[in-house]
């Protein structure tokens, strides 16, 4: 009997530290900012909402329950860092301005990799918030979902750099930076073709001149920059050429079917905007883009970047979109 | 010095001198009694060893369960998934049944809370066996619901080896379901007629080289207590044992026997196979079947090259899964028993044998287990083995959260079997089969008539096997 009795506590032994051990370990965690990532479709990021005091600390531990994400804090110099499942990375965020911050994922996780984002809210004694300052779509009075299509395209990419080699002058107030943010390539164009002194030129080379004046709006660096924020987060779905024909863009243009969820594709979602479709995209002007990016489009899957991108940001994506109608490098 | 000192090791592995080790008891040629070793035999002998394996057997389930539960959904980086499919997995199939048989049944932890509570007590046996201790019925006897359970596990394998939760209630759910049996039926009802693992067990137990037999039966007919019928978790008389496939090896039977009368034999693999079948039933058949069938499905879903047919086995209830599902059972419940009997029929017709189709279904069956352990193992080679860096990187983080405690948690390095994995994977199942052909040989030659017309369709058919498996495998 004695020798059970010693059988029985070595199993009582060893079942409670098969027990105590993890729950220890699980409670110790439970102390830990640990955020877990999985797809949209499933979760997201969990928890999704953090506070912090301005100027302290933030670690967090980031892992992965699926695939591969990515971490990055919107507006914020905070480099994207990748979340890899089952593996922990440890970040650690320091705020100097109060305010609502989102994160986000960076990584095509899948058709609702857009919707991985949660807040980071930072509170301080000295918080103030800060009027917000209207959009300059909703400034200009843009209705920026409705139909639009150039009557007049041409018949090449225009060239800056043709442009450039006319010679001719440009009348200055087509080329000040609020004339190219409120107008649309015809709309530059048809004024262009009004001029009397450049009524010489044939319609292509007042495109070539268009496409200068658009050049003189942006920098080399903006177009980098903007390049660089259409890959990692735009080409998903408009495609790596601007074609529209992103990994994501049948799924997003696929029929509806089964039940209202809001996370299956094809729901309210439709096949993402060609960028090298002359006849919508040179009847649009920057604000209207610039509109369509902060805000989303409405009913189509395109998500909003408002959140994400400071200004700087937004119009180094707008110059960078021209470039698939446009040659606007030298 | 005692008598067991006294004699040499030659005579104690052939029943040398002794008041308990007789020359008569080495009735079986060409076994080695592993339980009148000396050095053995207290391990053996001793409830000890075998409960200590199965207390740490215990708490690693436990431990498994909770992983599963609460580690890390990222099967890769939970110990749940790596440690129940990847490395336990393997080595059922590379070094349990190969070498043990059924040995992993004398440790597994899964029936252990019910025996104990069914016998009163972990060593001891109380004098009461709780529960209602009923029959378990005559008409679900056999190895039918355990080759039911191993189609749902075919059934679900994609998502089951993947998902930590599932893989975890799976577990829980069988330890329930093991207790409850236990409560209700005698003995291990759980293991001899549900579990899918027994079942597999079971059947390959048959090529193993351990073996648990009575050693002169004339002593068991004089003793009339039947100490070891008593006393035998798994309800089994030795002295009827015919083959290993439903023997757990509890070893109770050699503790409990006041003659020393049963032997636990090192014996030449594939001993009990090659025997006619006087029985018409077909469950052990259809089981070997399936265990065709199975490794087939599992070696295109996790080795082939078809993303199409992994998405449709992972989509649990898509269309594309219920396809998935139909295609499966049709192969396993009607393809492949259909192609297998009509091969047997075809040798029954040819050699003009005039045994009956169902006894000769179930002889001829013999002949694909070694073919079906080795197609089990070559699979095992290509889908476990490289995945083997999981196993030490889950020791030192067992629940996925970021810990380093071996200091192993980022190895890498896995058994590179890329060089020579098609030349083993040909190899094993040429061995296989070859040693299939062995069997259906020796069925030929101790039929009433020997005929060696009647293996060749049964030949064939394991030769189509073989070349559909290597084709998914290496193919």
């Amino acid at each position: 009997m004695r020798k059970e009795w010693l059988a029985r506590i070595v199993v009582i032994v060893l079942v409670a530290l098969a027990l105590a051990i993890p729950l220890t370990a699980w409670w110790v965690r439970s102390q830990e900012s640990v955020i877990h990532g999985r797809m949209a479709e499933t979760g997201g990021w969990t928890p999704e909402n953090l506070t912090v005091e301005v100027g302290q600390p933030l670690h967090l531990r980031l892992t992965s329950d699926d695939v591969t994400h990515g971490f990055a804090v919107g507006q914020s110099d905070q480099p994207p860092v990748d979340v890899i499942p089952g593996e922990m990375t440890d970040v650690t965020l320091t705020f100097d301005k109060p305010g609502k911050y989102t994160f986000y994922c960076t990584r095509w996780c899948s058709v609702n990799h857009w919707r991985m984002r949660g807040t980071i809210e930072v509170t301080g004694p000295d918080t103030v918030v800060e009027p917000v300052k209207p959009p300059l779509y909703v400034t200009l009075g843009l209705d920026i979902d409705a139909d639009h299509h150039a009557e007049v395209v041409p018949e090449r990419k225009p060239s800056a750099t043709l442009g450039a080699q006319l010679g001719v002058d440009i009348p200055i107030e087509y080329q000040s930076q609020d004339y190219y943010r409120s107008h649309s390539p015809v709309e530059l164009w048809q004024d262009l073709r009004e001029e009397s002194h450049l009524s010489g030129l044939s319609d292509q080379e007042i495109w070539d001149l268009m496409a200068l004046v658009w050049q003189s709006n942006t920098t080399s660096q903006a177009l980098k920059k903007g390049q660089q924020l259409y890959k990692t987060n735009c080409a998903a779905c408009h495609g790596e050429t601007g074609a529209g024909d992103g990994v994501f863009a049948d799924q997003l243009d696929q029929p509806q079917t089964g039940e209202h969820t809001g996370m299956q594709a094809g729901e309210m979602t439709t096949r993402p905007i060609d960028f090298t479709d002359p006849g919508h995209m040179l009847s649009a002007s920057p604000a209207h883009l610039q509109g369509k990016i902060l805000r989303g489009g409405m009913g189509t899957g395109m998500p909003y970047w408002g959140p994400i991108f400071t200004d700087e940001q937004t119009w180094a994506l707008v110059a960078y979109l021209w470039t698939f109608q446009f040659k606007l490098e030298n | 010095m005692n008598k067991s000192q006294e004699i040499t090791w030659e005579e104690r592995i052939s029943g040398g001198k002794g008041d308990r080790i007789k020359p008569a008891r080495f009735a079986l040629p060409q076994r080695i009694d592993l339980y009148h070793i000396s050095g053995i035999r207290p391990l053996l002998e001793s409830r000890w060893p075998q409960f200590l394996l199965r207390a740490l057997t215990l708490a690693g389930f436990i431990f498994t369960i909770f992983a599963g539960l609460f580690g890390s959904r990222v099967g890769s980086h939970n110990f749940s998934i790596i440690f129940v499919w990847i490395a336990w997995w393997t080595a059922l199939k590379l070094v349990f049944i190969p070498l043990g048989g059924r040995s992993w049944c004398s440790v597994c932890p899964i029936p252990l809370p019910g025996e104990w509570l069914q016998q009163g007590g972990i060593l001891d046996k109380g004098t009461r066996r709780f529960g209602l201790n009923l029959r378990w019925p005559k008409r679900l006897k056999g190895s039918w619901l355990q080759s039911g359970g191993f189609l749902l596990i075919g059934l679900f394998s994609a998502l089951t080896l993947t998902d930590t939760r599932l893989t975890a209630w799976i577990l829980l759910g069988l330890f329930g379901l093991a207790f409850v049996l236990s409560v209700v039926f005698e003995r291990r009802a759980f293991c001899s007629y549900i579990c899918p693992i027994g079942g597999f067990s079971g059947i390959y137990a048959k090529t193993a080289p351990v073996e648990v037999r009575v050693i002169d039966t004339a002593i068991c007919t004089t003793h009339s207590e039947k100490t070891c019928y008593q006393n035998c978790s798994w309800g089994l008389y030795p002295v009827a044992l015919r083959d290993s496939a439903q023997c757990g090896l509890c070893m109770e039977c050699l503790r409990s026997c006041p003659q020393d009368n049963i032997a636990f034999n090192l014996r030449p693999f594939g001993s009990d196979l090659g025997q006619v079948h006087l029985s018409r039933h077909l469950d052990e058949a259809f089981l070997a079947l399936v265990m065709l069938g199975s490794a087939l499905v599992f070696s295109a879903v996790f080795i082939g090259p078809w993303g199409g047919l992994k998405s449709a086995a992972f989509a649990i209830g898509s269309t594309p899964w219920l396809l998935y599902g139909l295609a499966f059972l049709t192969l396993n419940l009607v393809v492949i028993p259909s192609f297998f009997a009509l091969a047997v029929w075809s040798g029954e017709r040819w050699s003009a044998s005039k045994i009956q189709l169902r006894q000769a279904i179930a002889s001829q069956s013999q002949v694909l287990l070694p073919l079906g352990l080795f197609a089990w193992i070559a699979f095992t080679i290509s889908f476990a083995l490289p995945k083997m860096n999981y196993v030490l990187s889950v020791i030192s983080d067992p629940l996925g959260w970021g810990w380093n405690l071996l200091g192993t948690a980022n190895t890498t390095w896995s058994p590179d079997v890329s060089a020579f994995s098609s030349i083993l994977q040909v190899s094993l199942l040429m061995v296989g089969l070859f040693w299939s052909a062995s069997i259906a040989r020796r069925l030929a030659i101790r039929n009433s008539s020997p005929d060696y017309r009647q293996a060749l369709p049964t030949l064939a058919f394991c030769l189509v096997f073989s070349v559909v498996m290597l084709w998914l495998l290496v193919g």
